[in-house]
């Protein structure tokens, strides 16, 4: 790690006095530190914006609106995610470990940079560095991408809760001290086909004031699950978050997102398509978790992650459906 | 001189007479009719408090004033030359004081990605750390390989230069066998089974890197700290890199944060350290951080294990054969043979094995060699067989371990306890999608001790009770059982017993390798009370006006025998020592009887769920029913089986070294993905510890720390096969591999 300065604003103005050339904004430092460790970036200055009190919070009326700075265990233990925002905290409790959870924020979550191993170690100077060779696309790749993995880079990823929001239609808030902007959670994430070297649209003098969910979905069900190796904490092998809204028994309309599948959180127009104004049944579940998995073209050696999504879907929309996945049959 | 006991020995209650021979020095060695105070009890360690509080130095704690922090510079590519190497930048840097390579001169042969090519030290770990990113090297690349089924290819790279094969000759036993003669055997078999395992390297992890403080007390003497489970072996290494008496060189490690093997000794990290130290006159720190020790201080080996067993129509094994190879990198030490030698009862074993070299890390011991792979393969190979004999595989078992008492009551306590017999006579019969299976599978360890360790002990004028010896306490917590041996043969508290470990200026004592430390250190424990307590029984004789015969040591005090009311305290018999204290040493001698189990048994039973669905495996139990001689502190031994357990199902299910198979780096250097259990994959672990009673030492101890973790991937592995009615002959047992199963039963289908 190299040396660096270190400023700890009080207030949201200040941020942007401190937040120029070299620097980096620092939330709860855990996806940060780690990459500057590794030489993945090292900024001449942090801009910790944990002191800032403002930033934190969970207000829900009409929508619900975030602070960037809520912690991950405050979302998880949060009395206010009932219903729809239910995956919300599903999400954030199923993430990293009880200790990071107490320190890891939510914009930090969304901002994070993939986990690929060989973006994060120095010992690679890959496509998403700059360099010419995605290592993992003929090499160790069974916890790559399975869909859209075709334009350089095959990451997934990491980020649960952008797994979540986006089945809740969120919109990030983005300031640099002058304007404002806002941005669908959608449209924040860029693929490689975007931008190579990036995952977001997010400028450097920027910051995430909020993140919202419309009020819209109020009333809606909704569910998150993930699937790990490990049960102590573990990166997913796949995770599905959905959102139902139903009309009796059958889909009135609905959200099926797939995270740790491809280089972005998607939604899965494929399953979303199978379910909406139809009768729900461990069928129909059955059938949209196979459709979600039509495009899916594996890499050498993450095949098996079809099938787990395959699963996961399934499951995942008995869940937030209220059926027991397991009464359906094999 | 010596005297004759009769004994009472055997296992659990099951005693029978031995009469043996001990040296007049010695006490009558504890045996199956001794019921003692705090001898195979719990006791809760005697510096648990300074752990759990942090006031306990592990040898990464330990700060010296003007102490310089090293840095290794490590290949980044797996075979090489390095050409040429340019410091000047970094050696300009403010906080730099030395660069030093490892090769004298160069061009230095690279042969694994991460071999260490220089060290930097300076007065902070950030300025080393960016001295050795400015350092320049230029390398000329050579073709590598990295896995054992390229290396045995005939025109693969060669690891070593000049060789004419990667393949080491091939070690059979027994050495004139013909492998024809077991294949009549096999082929003649009523049942058969002919199958490949596969294990894969894991690495050691501790939670304490290697490393090392060094400091120059001056031109002749080099005192340090260091991560180790071998103090003496650190220390000779030393004394003869810098051609020093073994009396200048002191090696300290007061508390140690594991190594499982890796850390026995032969580091280039601390002669690295100690050379720094010299060249500049300060102390050097020099610790490993997580992704060195991935890479350059051991691991256990893979393996590919192609064994073929025989048996008749009655389930009686008729032969084994194995033919094995594995890679330990750019070292050896592959084997797997020892439970297929060890285990069962028949003549006609045969085994073959080859180490594969590749352009990878070291491989090191690691808690018990070769075993967890050779278990995992043979104790499935044995499931597999008594399964086509429709036998029930704990009784295919019993029936080939007929003549070991030990298994027989270790198989009926782990039934009883797992609830074998209600589980469900075929495999893969659960409905749903969460199946559930029960597994079996056999340990075995050898008894190992060494000779020659001596222990002092001081008893001072107040009574007060001083054990050294220079034996490291790698975490099994052996300082423990020490002070309760002392407090058991002298009537003390454990906490009433001030012990001094870990230091080469102490007596010899045992490198904590082979499970052999207890067997090891306990005797000589026991024999220097006893003679401490013979010294004081004598004062207290004279003061008494009683016969020495007439008189023992129990609760702090000297009583008459027969005749409680009658003592003095501990106390006042030591105030009458001449001169205000005493020194007397026991020493660890041969065995009075060589025994007729040169093994250590071991059984363990696994529960495990698995979801068909996802390929997720998770262990709902582990019962583990375990011997180790005469068991010491039953805690401490629990401890070790828990542990064993926990780094066996980490084993079974998600550790695994990867090397890019394109470059031949690691890609998961590090705690994250590589993966390791945590709490939450941890099961409910019941564990039993045997009396075994064999009176071959003053204490009987043998061992357990390496049994524990033998079986535990076996056994999770047969249980998967209980459950999912497939076999999954390959480690770890991630969901992918699970989901590859069961798709294959059904492409046959
Ligand atoms: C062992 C481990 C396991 C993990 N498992 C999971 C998991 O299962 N699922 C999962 O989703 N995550 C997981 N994580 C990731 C973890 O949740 C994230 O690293 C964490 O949420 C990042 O939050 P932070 O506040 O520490 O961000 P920081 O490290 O402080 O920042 C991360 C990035 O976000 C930027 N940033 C932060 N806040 C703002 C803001 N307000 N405006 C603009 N930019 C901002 C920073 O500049 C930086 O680039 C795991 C991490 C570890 C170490």
């Amino acid at each position: 790690m190299r040396k660096f300065e270190y400023a700890m604003p009080r207030s949201v103005d200040e941020v942007f006095q401190y937040l120029e050339n070299n620097a980096a904004v620092k939330a709860g430092g855990i996806d940060l530190l780690d990459r500057m460790k590794e030489y993945e970036i090292s900024p001449g200055r942090l801009v910790n914006i944990n002191g800032i009190e403002a930033l934190r919070y969970i207000k829900n009326g009409n929508g619900l609106r975030l602070g960037p700075s809520v912690t991950l265990a405050e979302l998880a233990a949060s009395k206010k995610l009932t219903g729809a925002w239910r995956v919300i905290a599903l999400a954030a409790a199923g993430a990293a470990t009880p200790q990071i959870r107490n320190i890891a924020t939510l914009a930090g979550n969304l901002c994070q940079r993939p986990r690929c191993w060989y973006f994060r170690s120095a010992d690679f100077h890959c496509t998403r560095k700059g360099g010419d060779t995605c290592f993992a696309l003929d090499g160790e790749n069974q916890y790559h991408a399975i869909i859209g993995n075709s334009d350089g880079c095959v990451i997934v990823h990491p980020s649960a809760m952008a797994t979540a929001l986006l089945a809740l239609d969120a919109v990030i808030v983005i300031e640099n001290g002058k304007d404002s902007r806002t941005v669908a959670l959608a449209d924040f994430y860029m693929t490689p086909a975007q931008d190579i070297q990036r995952e977001t649209v997010l400028q450097a003098d920027e910051l995430i004031t909020e993140i919202s969910v419309p009020g819209t979905m109020q009333g809606w069900k909704s569910h998150y699950n993930k699937l790990k190796e490990k049960q102590a904490f573990d990166w997913p092998l796949a995770e599905v978050a959905v959102a139902l809204q139903m009309d009796g028994k059958r889909v009135k309309d609905v959200r099926v997102v797939l995270g740790a599948a491809a280089p972005v959180p998607m939604r899965s127009e494929l399953a979303e398509m199978v379910l909406k104004n139809s009768v729900l049944t461990h069928e129909l579940a059955r059938t949209a978790a196979g459709e979600a998995m039509e495009n899916a073209e594996p890499l050498s050696e993450n095949g098996y992650k079809v099938r787990i999504f395959k699963t996961m879907i399934y499951r995942t929309l008995c869940h937030a459906a209220g059926m027991d996945p397991f009464a359906g049959g094999v | 001189m010596s005297k004759k006991y009769k004994l009472k020995v055997g296992v659990q209650e099951n005693l029978r007479d031995l009469t043996v021979e001990v040296n007049d020095n010695q006490p009558r060695p504890w045996d199956g009719s001794d019921h003692l105070k705090y001898i195979g009890k719990e006791q809760t360690r005697i510096d648990g408090r300074e752990k759990v509080t942090g006031r306990a130095k592990y040898t990464f704690d330990r700060q010296l004033p003007g102490m310089l922090w090293a840095r290794f510079l490590r290949s980044p590519y797996p075979a090489a030359v390095v050409k040429s190497i340019d410091s000047s930048e970094a050696e300009k840097m403010p906080g730099v004081y030395a660069v030093i390579t490892v090769a004298e001169k160069l061009p230095m042969t690279i042969r694994f990605a991460g071999q260490e090519i220089l060290a930097v030290a300076a007065d902070s770990d950030c300025v080393a750390e960016e001295a050795v990113r400015r350092i320049q090297i230029e390398y000329d690349k050579k073709p590598f390989v990295v896995s054992a089924d390229e290396a045995r290819k005939a025109d693969a790279p060669r690891v070593y230069s000049g060789m004419n094969s990667n393949m080491r000759e091939t070690r059979i036993r027994p050495e004139d066998a013909r492998e024809s003669d077991y294949d009549r055997l096999l082929s003649g078999s009523h049942v058969r089974v002919d199958q490949t395992y596969r294990t894969q390297v894991q690495t050691h992890s501790a939670m304490e890197t290697h490393g090392i403080v060094a400091v120059w007390e001056d031109a002749r003497h080099l005192k340090a700290w260091a991560s180790t489970q071998g103090t003496f072996a650190v220390r000779n290494d030393l004394a003869d890199y810098f051609g020093l008496p073994k009396s200048n060189v002191r090696v300290i490690t007061e508390y140690m944060g594991g190594g499982f093997g890796a850390k026995l000794g032969g580091g280039i990290y601390y002669i690295m350290a100690a050379r720094l130290a010299k060249k500049t006159g300060k102390p050097v720190r020099l610790m490993l951080n997580r992704k060195e020790e991935h890479l350059s201080v051991g691991n256990r080996p893979d393996s590919v294990q192609h064994l073929q067993i025989g048996a008749d129509r009655n389930g009686k094994i008729t032969a084994i054969k194995l033919k094995s190879y594995g890679t330990a990198g750019i070292g050896t030490g592959a084997g797997t043979s020892g439970p297929a030698r060890n285990i069962y009862q028949t003549d006609n074993i045969y085994v073959a094995e080859t180490d594969v070299l590749t352009n990878a890390g070291p491989g090191a011991a690691f808690r018990a060699p070769g075993h967890p792979q050779g278990v995992f393969a043979l104790e499935q190979a044995i499931d597999e067989l008594a399964w086509k004999l429709k036998m029930d595989p704990l009784e295919f078992r019993r029936i080939n371990t007929a003549g070991d008492e030990r298994r027989r009551v270790e198989y009926r306590i782990g039934a009883g306890k797992i609830g074998w017999h209600k589980r469900n006579p075929k495999a893969g019969a659960d409905k749903g999608v969460i199946k559930r299976g029960l597994g079996v599978a056999n340990s075995v360890w050898y008894y190992i001790y060494g000779r020659g360790f001596v222990c002092s002990i001081q008893v001072h004028s107040d009574g007060s009770v001083l054990l050294t010896n220079g034996v490291q306490d790698i975490g099994g917590g052996i300082g423990t059982v020490m002070a309760m041996v002392v407090a058991e043969e002298l009537g003390l508290k454990p906490t009433d017993i001030e012990v001094k470990i870990g230091d080469t200026q102490y007596g010899l004592g045992p490198a904590s390798g082979g499970s052999q430390t207890t067997a090891g250190i306990t005797p000589a424990v026991r024999d220097a009370a006893w003679a401490a307590g013979q010294r004081v029984l004598k004062i207290a004789a004279d003061m008494m006006n009683e016969k020495i015969q007439n008189l023992e040591l129990a609760d702090g005090r000297i009583l008459v025998k027969n005749k409680k009311e009658k003592f003095i305290t501990w106390k006042k018999a030591c105030s009458k020592i001449p001169g205000d204290q005493f020194t007397v040493s026991g020493e660890r001698v041969k065995d009075n009887h060589g025994l007729q189990r040169r093994t250590i048994a071991g059984v363990q039973f696994a529960d495990v769920s698995v979801d068909i669905e996802t390929g997720v495996v998770t262990v709902n139990k582990i019962v583990a029913v375990h011997d180790c001689g005469r068991p010491m502190d039953r805690l401490t031994i629990r401890n070790q089986i828990n542990g064993g357990v926990i780094q066996g199902i980490s084993y079974a299910l998600f550790e695994n070294r990867i090397l890019d198979r394109n470059t031949g780096v690691m890609v998961n250097a590090n705690l994250e993905q590589y993966k390791i259990a945590g709490s939450v994959d941890v099961p409910q672990i019941e564990s039993v510890i045997l009396d075994v009673n064999e009176g071959q030492s003053s204490t009987g101890a043998i061992g357990i720390g390496e049994p524990a973790t033998v079986p535990t991937a076996a056994a999770i592995a047969n249980a998967v096969y209980h459950a999912i009615g497939v076999r999954v002959r390959e480690l770890p047992m991630t969901p992918q591999r699970i989901l590859a199963a069961l798709d294959q039963t059904k492409g046959v289908k």
